[in-house]
């Protein structure tokens, strides 16, 4: 593995002294087309040596293994309790900052049905529906039109599926906010970390001017555990691989009618709703 | 020459405006950083060999961060043989422990401020606990 | 040539040092930005673009008006805009370094802008903008600087300027047409998905431009012995027609298209801009002002008595300005925003540092158009001297 690894990395730096390869204009077009790309040293690396011998790097075998990872949220099952043990656990196990007003951060939080699901109101609704708080996140689009519009890949979908953040990398331009339809992503406009009422020490915070969102906790899955809210919401929150016909998440798709935000707009969202 | 007068004035200026970071700081050579090593308890080598770490610890970073991020590789095999962590607060950190007299004495010596800090916490001193 | 613009009369370096001030205002409170982060201007969460994308997306328009000036001139060999053109290309130039003034102080990590050509990422609008934007800002430059040398060496300029000039045309309609697909093509907001975005803001941008040129034309002629001449500033006040009445025609067709099929996802944001949403009207005023503005000029400019008169055109062609600007530094932006995804309100108004960085931009580009007009009309000056 070690030795492939060293041969791409060759093949990659020879490519990129050769512009962009053999890579067709109709395929840079499509989104993620280049992720191949992004072992790729960047001008930086190709400056300064590589480290001595042979080294090797690879996922941590205990991490779960999905093909498309979403998210079930059952309403019947989700109490205003549950809900608040999923914010808090992930605000908390995140450091994701509490700024009052308008300027706010929001990775998970609740909406009532209205909001959360504009354009579907039925006046005549059951009331316990109608006055839900329904837990709203970012949606792991399967056709995410942030990753579409981010400038430097800053944002980008795993082969998993999950819509992932790279802080190290994002400019602050905030087009991905104005390109997703669910309101799921923050920026920060200010320094976050005064906002942080107790820091929890093995996550990172964020830097003031880049945008955050919800990653369905991809540091957890790397090391073989479920995201904080599925954990704490006493089975309200079910995570699992919808590519797998066998999951516990695809038999409750089964069983039981779902909703999902807005999927006339094409993202194919992975986060669904038993109501 | 025309206008002697001003373009002599000019240059003068000029000059001294160029050249105040070697005469402003003349006779105040910083000393030389001496970073602290973790005790040979706490670990007798790093991930890679000292010289590699000394001028290459940020392509190591740069490299590691895209790979965990980006790549979901998070495990580092080293060229010995031996499997890492690779995470800045939980792995480098771990070791050297204490950033003001690691981290910090090149960085200040150097006057290069990495934003690593802005995000990646950084544990307190283990001493102090 | 660019010695003509260290000496002036003293207006002029007044006015130099009074944009300096300007500059210097906007930098100090860009320094305030830089280090408290944009919590400093009145965005939010809901409305994550605001003042400064607004101006950007208005100045592409006048920057790629200078097409007005070229494309009569060197495709129809149009002969009374030959003396202006460069007045054009040189607005345009100041134009699009406002532009990228204002997408710099957007930025929440200006110090990473670079990663936009570090990791080119061909699917992103704003990729094909910077490089639409740069590409554009080294035509003109290279169209007016190549063009004005020649002219003053009293020789025909070279051929191959003829290429670039010829580039700029299309080249100036793609600078308005890919910022127009920046919003185009974001699927949940009913106020931008619209195919028509791009002509509205090509026409749009055709009357603004060229009314800012009409009133420089007249500035120039205050202050210098250049005279743009009469048929040029007819034929200018023309182009300002047709193209206020397209702009209100494109806005009247959006209007038809919401209303009618009336989906609320699109109705709400010109229910908002129009006549306020919830109790939220912030904007109300300034739309119909705009509304306003637009219909009176169209009125002004289409009766050839009162386009022709000297003295009603400048007021018709501030009238269009208004109207342009409020429809895109203030509507265009926030009204997309408002209501947000979950159809909850949070309007959005400038800050006071805010605006004082966007004065410093807009003097930085007013600094720059006036020492480029300063070179341009001291070499026409020598020019009609000999």
């Amino acid at each position: 593995m070690g030795v492939d690894r060293r041969k791409f990395l060759k093949l990659a730096g020879v490519s990129a002294a050769l512009g962009l390869g053999g890579a067709t204009g109709f395929q840079l077009l499509r989104p993620g087309a280049l992720d191949a790309a992004e072992r790729m040293p960047t001008p930086y690396q190709m400056i300064f040596p590589k480290e001595q011998g042979n080294t090797d790097v690879m996922p941590n075998p205990k991490r779960l293994k999905g093909r498309r990872w979403g998210m079930v949220i059952d309403m019947r099952k989700l109490t205003p309790a549950k809900a608040r043990a999923a914010i808090e656990a992930c605000d908390y196990y995140h450091n994701v900052p509490q700024i009052p007003g308008k300027q706010n951060i929001k990775w998970i939080w609740t909406a009532p049905y209205i909001n959360v699901f504009p354009e579907t109101e039925n006046p005549w609704a059951d009331p316990e529906i109608k006055n839900a708080q329904f837990i709203v996140m970012c949606n792991h689009c399967n056709n995410p039109p942030c990753v579409r519009v981010c400038p430097t890949k800053a944002t980008f979908q795993r082969e998993d599926g999950i819509v992932m953040m790279d802080m190290h990398r994002c400019i602050g331009c905030r087009f991905c906010m104005a390109g997703c339809p669910y309101g799921s992503r923050s920026f920060n406009f200010r320094d976050p970390r005064p906002f942080i009422k107790k820091e929890y020490l093995d996550y990172p915070t964020r830097s003031k001017g880049v945008v955050e969102k919800c990653t369905f906790c991809a540091e957890r899955l790397a090391v073989g555990k479920l995201p904080y809210c599925a954990e704490v919401s006493g089975g309200a929150m079910v995570f699992g691989d919808v590519d797998d016909a066998g999951s516990e998440l695809r038999q409750l798709l089964r069983k039981r009618y779902s909703i999902r935000r807005k999927p006339n707009l094409g993202t194919d969202p992975q986060v669904f709703y038993l109501v | 020459m025309y206008d002697s007068g001003k373009i002599i004035t000019g240059l003068v200026i000029f000059l001294a405006i160029f050249t105040y970071p070697l005469w402003s700081n003349m006779g105040k050579a910083a000393p030389v950083p001496k970073p602290e090593l973790p005790p040979k308890s706490v670990a007798t080598q790093c991930v890679a060999d000292t010289n590699y770490m000394r001028t290459s610890h940020m392509t190591l970073l740069n490299v590691w961060r895209d790979d965990v991020v980006r790549m979901g590789d998070r495990v580092y095999v080293s060229a010995n043989g031996k499997a890492y962590n690779m995470s800045l607060t939980n792995t480098c950190l771990e070791c050297h422990s204490d950033k003001v007299k690691f981290c910090d004495q090149c960085h200040n010596y150097l006057a290069v401020a990495p934003f690593c800090w802005d995000c990646h916490q950084v544990p307190k001193p283990k001493e102090k606990e | 040539m660019l010695e003509k613009a260290l000496s002036g009369s003293k207006l002029y370096w007044t006015w130099l040092i009074a944009l300096l001030v300007v500059i210097a205002a906007g930098f100090g409170a860009y320094l305030v930005q830089y280090n408290k982060g944009l919590m400093i201007t009145g965005m939010s969460r809901d409305v994550s673009w605001g003042f400064y994308i607004a101006q950007f997306t208005f100045l592409v328009g006048v920057a790629a008006s200078a097409v007005m000036l070229v494309l009569p001139y060197y495709l129809h060999h149009y002969k009374t805009f030959g003396r202006i053109t460069i007045l054009g290309e040189f607005l345009a130039i100041s134009a699009v370094i406002m532009c990228i003034l204002f997408i710099t102080v957007d930025l929440g990590k200006p110090s990473r802008i670079l990663n936009v050509m570090l990791h080119p990422t061909p699917n992103s609008v704003l990729f094909w903008d910077m490089v639409v934007l740069n590409g554009y800002l080294i035509i003109n430059l290279l169209a007016g600087w190549v063009t004005l040398e020649a002219e003053r060496k009293n020789v025909p300029p070279p051929g191959w300027i003829k290429v670039i000039i010829y580039l700029s045309i299309p080249w100036a309609v793609s600078i308005h047409t890919v910022t127009a697909f920046l919003y185009a093509g974001l699927p949940g907001r009913g106020f931008w998905l619209t195919a028509i975005m791009a002509p509205r803001f090509l026409a749009s941008a055709f009357a603004a431009g060229p009314a800012v040129l009409i009133l420089l034309g007249y500035l120039v002629k205050k202050l210098t012995r250049f005279d743009a001449g009469k048929e040029a500033f007819e034929t200018l006040a023309k182009i300002v027609c047709y193209a206020i009445i397209l702009h209100i025609f494109f806005f009247l067709l959006e209007v038809f298209t919401v209303a009618y099929s009336a989906i609320p996802s699109h109705t709400s944001h010109l229910a908002y801009l129009y006549f306020g949403l919830h109790g939220h009207n912030m904007l109300v005023p300034w739309v119909w002002t705009a509304l306003a503005c637009g219909f009176t000029a169209i009125v002004l400019l289409v009766n050839p008595r009162t386009r022709q008169n000297p003295k009603i055109l400048p007021f018709a062609c501030v009238l269009v300005f208004i109207c342009t600007w409020i429809d895109k530094g203030m509507a265009m932006i926030a009204g997309g925003f408002v209501p947000n995804p979950l159809h909850e309100i949070t309007e959005y108004a400038p800050t006071a540092l805010e605006l004082m960085i966007t004065f410093g931009v807009y003097a930085t580009g007013i600094l720059i158009l006036t020492i480029l007009y300063k070179v341009a009309l001291g070499v026409k000056e020598e020019e009609e001297a000999v």
